[in-house]
């Protein structure tokens, strides 16, 4: 076993544990911390996968700004008592589990399917040079120049939306 | 190579399958919105596997885009949480159902 098997392994069972956590915990904030943790692995892994860019934006803007966002609505919101928010266990569960199944024979199936032998592969050399910050945002700026742009006018479009949605209603 | 790529899709799937579960089964507005946040990031995660994988860099670009998209969402949606609270004093889905007849 090599050691980025390794390393593979315990960040994949990590991402595993936290996310499990962020579903059953009953506390919003202990849910947002597990949250914050599975971002974490995330980066990591995409450390692994040569994605250097990518795993500095995971923590900078996932555990970092919109994370910060949920944790200050949940505090904003005041949700102490909200612990024993009635939790049913009903039809949605049972078809919660359905999905799941179905999704997993599907994904089990799609994965054995997947061989890929041609391209560059992550312990290559030329691999790294993929996931820079250059060689992503020489992608961006050319190829992704007009979605980039889109990108730009619907964050100008959230930001507006979002003032007005939150803001008080004054008549 | 050590790892296959097969590791990294089924661990996204089991990461997407995690935040289907939350969606479906749990009550509180906040927890289904960071499920969906996990289930985007699941998709993010396949996406740079493959882009490092295919040696493609266009898969990396798109992860971008999603994170974009993902903050954007994350504005609105929080901002949407604030005003239904405003309005119902609530967070639990089964009682904000004004669009429901």
């Amino acid at each position: 076993m090599s050691t980025e098997l390794l390393v593979f392994v315990f960040l994949a069972a990590a991402a595993i544990t936290t996310a499990v956590a962020m579903v059953l915990q009953r506390n919003a904030v202990m849910s947002a911390i597990s949250l914050i943790g599975n971002f974490f692995c995330l980066a990591g892994l995409y450390l692994l996968l040569r994605a250097q860019l990518l795993a500095v934006l995971e923590v900078a803007v996932y555990a970092g700004a919109i994370m910060v966002l949920v944790v200050f609505v949940i505090m904003l919101l005041n949700l102490g008592d909200e612990e024993k928010l009635a939790e049913r266990y009903g039809i949605r569960t049972l078809l919660a589990a359905g999905a799941v199944v179905l999704f997993g024979v599907e994904v089990v199936y799609l994965v054995m399917g997947t061989k890929i032998t041609s391209g560059i592969l992550p312990g290559h050399p030329d691999a790294a040079v993929i996931g820079t910050v250059e060689s992503v945002g020489m992608a961006l700026f050319t190829r992704f120049l007009l979605p980039l742009q889109a990108t730009g006018m619907l964050l100008l479009a959230a930001v507006i939306g979002a003032l007005i949605l939150a803001k008080k209603r004054t008549n | 190579m050590s790892v296959p790529l097969p590791y990294y899709l089924g661990l996204s799937a089991v990461l997407f399958a995690i935040g289907v579960i939350g969606v479906l089964t749990r009550r509180n507005v906040i927890v289904v919105f960071m499920s969906i946040e996990l289930m985007l990031n699941s998709v993010n995660l396949t996406l740079v596997a493959y882009s490092s994988f295919l040696g493609d860099v266009s898969g990396q670009a798109l992860v971008f885009f999603v994170m974009a998209v993902a903050a954007a969402e994350a504005a609105v949606g929080l901002a949407l949480v604030i005003a239904l609270f405003r309005n119902k004093q609530t967070v639990n889905i089964d009682q904000i159902n004004i669009l429901k007849w």
